[in-house]
């Protein structure tokens, strides 16, 4: 029984990584019914930027911020760096092409894809980098029995700490309302006087911002990172969103959740080699039984 | 001698007024208490349509009345959530909508759905789909039946085309061509299915006065065709113009039908509608 | 009117002698450059044949497919196992492949072909990667893990007529790609492609014209997955290997890319997207590390100033495509 909880906040943690990344696949294609490729890279990006940080400010981070402060500072560098380069991709390499169409818009989301990809191989080279070892103290908690480590504690908090902000602002404040009114139809909700331009920039900040501080957790948590990482993580993230209904915020959360659980289950009672094609195998079952995903609503289309 | 072709006359005549009571008796479209739920909302309520044989019959009701739903539970696209309805006396439950039209209903849609960057001949062409077969081995050996089946869907539908008026633009992509001649290209493809019943979604919608007396005497054209026709419609000069029958729906259901003139006077039906759209109408 | 005719005449004549020339060109080349190159032009040739399998289901249908080189892998491994495991004749094994690979199409794609445009592209991306995974972890042990199956034979036809030079491999899949072409065009021209089109552009309209378009997705999948069957085969061949890494999604992107840089449905476009696919990694060798990074840029100012493609297809029935790039002339 206890095993199986464990396995469970091993699950959550997994699941919290990709929830924060599906976030921000979720909100860009509400908006924009456009799936931002480039988005996992960006995740990838803000890993290696948590990385320099750490690797060669760190004394510096302590000093100004305290024994956490090399947990901050790179969560807050990765936040605002990869929310940068996210209003920056948008602005690039979206904004020239929304009016041409759906697939001009994939291939130059692949292309940023593949620019930011290279981009990080050829700054900090092909090979895995690193990240220092002791970031969050290695502490072995036990709480009711229950054994976890400090860092899957604060990793935990951060995240739901980080869902329920964005929960909260997209479903109780105006200006979710708003960002909620642009995903079901942006024309009106123009016309209604919604400035278009202040949710897109919010979505493309938010949402990669949240993106990057996912790759420092993940950075502390595996340690290891690697330039391709973002595809591998980005598609996971992306099957998450599907999974949870896509342009739905509280189904990416609960997307993201439900498959870290579920590849957690896959690893250890089917098998660690397969937990990836398990993870895909019960997104084309949801996908064939339940179409729109877990939360999301069938829009009919006007005949 | 006279009077043995006189006698002959007569007996032709008569047999050919026999056989045009015959056709207008026949039922060649029918509902029987048809209902379409979406969620909460009854779109189609108990909903009764009789269409006959060779006739131009009307669907005229206020914005949101159903109209279109029944359109699109006879042609397959929704499933009918009780009633039944049949067409030249068999049920077409279950069918899909590329089994119905085989079966001889066509229709046109209310927002034009054209195949935009294809051309109008391709546009038509490709409204014979259901009356070709030949396979795709057949294509990718380009056979010498193939062939001849391609020439003689192209030949037909540049006749339909022609038909509709619009041959000069034939080589024309579908989304460059004006509104009016659209609705007709539209009009174009179903045809070339040679269907037996024509539905047609408010076919004057957007259409100028000029445009729409046209496609009333091309409509009335068609009947001689051995078409029958079942129309939505707003405009109420199409409507009291070529129609043999009008049913008014409302809400989901039927509150009157009859002769053109007889709906036009009806006080209910003035009320739901027609009232309104006369304080509208310039 | 007259001087329109006599353009178009013009247009044909120096079409015919184009083409000529082309030709030409084609069957001379291996004879005027180095085994080096051509190499480049033999995997041109197979990314050619790939790009326009995917064109199939992409191009001419609109259906995201992102996993195809899932179907590529079967083909491959097909060849690769029945080969070195039963010492079955690689022509043989060509059509065989190219059945495995459709079959499967048909099995996986039955139950999802519904799905709408993103969902479809996640799915399929899903599918690539089990392929992948699964021919990773060597089930039953027939797929070599991570190192592949190696030891496959050249094709041949008894001891005469035997495939095993650069030379000879670079005729042998331009003559599939030319077969493939002369069929593909045939189909552009017919019911079903023009079903095909239809499809792509109004789905509802479609099926309300008589198309039925549920059989019509699953046979342009069928069709595409049995081509990219056949270039596994000649792939797996030419190489004498197979492994899951040559399947993976960047390659499937390519893939995507291929068709769309080059122009939707449009044969030439495809032609022209294998070719900067393959060779522009070769003028960038110096740069090798940049390569990658200036393809991505570049993919994204082609969408921003050409995003109808290099060579949008032209539309007419029954028209040669016009080969003179009409400036403006946008299909996307």
């Amino acid at each position: 029984m206890k095993i199986i909880f464990e396995q469970l906040l091993n699950g959550l943690t997994i699941g919290s990584f990709y929830a924060l990344i599906a976030l921000g696949y979720s909100m860009v294609y509400g908006v924009m019914k456009l799936i931002n490729f480039a988005h996992g890279d960006l995740f990838a990006l803000g890993s290696y930027l948590g990385y320099t940080l750490l690797v060669f400010g760190s004394t510096y981070a302590t000093v100004t911020f305290g024994i956490w402060g090399g947990m901050i500072a790179a969560m807050l560098i990765a936040a605002i760096g990869i929310g940068i380069a996210g209003t920056l991709i948008e602005r690039i390499a979206y904004r020239p092409i929304y009016s041409v169409g759906r697939l001009p818009a994939v291939v130059s989301a692949l292309g940023a894809s593949i620019v930011i990809q290279n981009g990080i191989m050829v700054v900090w080279g092909p090979r895995p980098q690193a990240y220092p070892s002791q970031v969050v103290p290695s502490v072995m908690l036990n709480i009711g029995g229950i054994r976890i480590t400090l860092l899957q504690v604060i990793i935990l908090l951060i995240s739901f700490m980080l869902m329920g902000l964005l929960y909260y602002i997209v479903q109780k404040t105006t200006f979710g309302a708003a960002i909620r009114a642009c995903a079901l139809d942006r024309d009106t909700a123009a016309l209604m006087g919604i400035n278009i331009e202040t949710i897109i920039f919010f979505i493309f900040a938010l949402g990669p911002a949240l993106g990057g501080m996912s790759g420092v957790m993940v950075g502390m948590y595996y340690r290891k990172i690697s330039f391709i990482m973002g595809w591998n993580y980005g598609l996971k993230a992306f099957t998450a969103t599907i999974l949870g209904g896509i342009g739905n915020i509280p189904g990416a959360m609960l997307g993201g959740l439900l498959l870290g659980v579920l590849e957690m289950l896959g690893s250890t009672y089917i098998s660690t080699a397969y937990k990836d094609v398990f993870v895909f195998l019960v997104l084309i079952l949801v996908l064939i039984f339940r179409p729109t995903g877990l939360l999301g609503e069938k829009v009919a289309e006007k005949v | 001698m006279a009077k043995d072709n006189n006698n002959m006359e007569t007996i032709i005549k008569s047999e050919q007024e026999n056989k045009e009571t015959a056709k207008i008796n026949k039922v060649m479209l029918q509902t029987n208490k048809l209902t379409k739920i979406f969620g909460g909302l009854t779109a189609v309520n108990n909903f009764d349509l009789k269409v006959s044989q060779g006739q131009i019959s009307s669907l005229i009701g206020p914005n949101g009345a159903g109209k279109t739903t029944v359109f699109n539970v006879v042609t397959g696209i929704y499933k009918a959530d009780g009633g039944k309805v049949l067409f030249k006396g068999e049920d077409l439950a279950g069918k899909k909508p590329h089994q119905i039209i085989k079966k001889g209903i066509a229709r046109t849609f209310q927002n034009i759905r054209l195949f935009s960057n294809m051309t109008c001949l391709e546009n038509v062409m490709a409204g014979q789909h259901c009356r070709s077969n030949e396979g795709t081995w057949a294509s990718i050996l380009r056979t010498p039946g193939q062939r001849k089946e391609e020439l003689e869907i192209k030949e037909n539908a540049e006749n339909r085309l022609k038909q509709v008026g619009l041959w000069r633009w034939r080589d024309e992509l579908a989304k460059n061509i004006a509104y009016g001649n659209q609705r007709m290209l539209e009009i174009g493809r179903a045809l070339a299915s040679n269907p037996d019943l024509l539905i047609l979604d408010e076919p004057s919608s957007g259409l100028n006065d000029k445009e729409s007396e046209d496609l009333i005497v091309f409509l009335k054209s068609l009947l001689k065709e051995d078409l029958t026709i079942l129309l939505i419609e707003h405009d109420m000069n199409v409507v009291m113009g070529i129609s043999h029958w009008v049913t008014v729906m409302d809400e989901g259901k039927k509150i009157a039908e009859g002769l053109p003139e007889d709906v036009y006077s009806n006080p209910q039906v003035i009320e739901a509608y027609l009232g309104k759209d006369e304080e509208e109408e310039e | 009117m007259k001087s329109n005719k006599n353009i178009n005449q013009k247009n044909s004549i120096f079409q015919n002698w184009l083409v000529i020339l082309v030709a030409i060109l084609f069957i001379a080349l291996p004879f005027i450059i180095n085994a080096y190159w051509v190499d480049v032009l033999f995997f041109f040739g197979v990314y050619a044949l790939l790009g326009l399998s995917l064109n199939i289901v992409l191009g001419e249908v609109g259906l995201f497919d992102l996993g195809h080189m899932g179907f590529m892998a079967i083909g491959a491994y097909t060849t690769a196992i029945l080969n070195t495991a039963f010492g079955i004749p690689i022509i043989i094994l060509l059509p065989i492949s190219a059945i495995a690979a459709g079959a499967f199409a048909w099995l996986v794609c039955s139950p999802i072909i519904h799905l709408r445009g993103d969902y479809l592209c996640i799915v399929t991306i899903g599918m690539g990667e089990i392929v992948r995974l699964t021919l990773n972890n060597n089930p039953f042990g027939i797929t070599g893990g991570p190192n592949g199956v190696f030891g496959i034979d050249f094709p041949s036809l008894g001891n005469i007529f035997v495939v095993d030079s650069s030379t000879k491999f670079y005729y042998y899949i331009w003559l599939i790609v030319g077969l493939t072409i002369i069929g593909l065009v045939n189909l552009q021209r017919s019911r079903v492609g023009r079903a095909w089109n239809c499809i792509r552009e109004d789905a509802i309209a479609a099926e309300a014209t008589g198309i039925n378009v549920r059989s019509y997705k699953l046979l342009a999948f069928v069709l595409g997955a049995g081509l990219a069957g056949v270039a596994g085969n000649v792939y797996a061949t030419k190489l004498m290997m197979v492994s899951p890494e040559s399947f993976n999604f960047m390659e499937s992107c390519l893939l995507f890319c291929i068709v769309l840089i080059g122009g939707m449905g449009s044969i030439p476009g495809v032609l022209i997207g294998a070719a900067a696919i393959s060779l522009f990694p070769e003028f960038f060798r110096t740069f090798a590390q940049y390569r990658m990074l200036i393809f991505g840029l570049a993919m994204i100012v082609m969408m921003i100033f050409r995003p109808g493609g290099i060579w949008p297809r032209k539309r007419g029935a029954f028209k040669v495509e016009s080969l003179l790039i009409k400036a403006g002339e946008e299909n996307g």
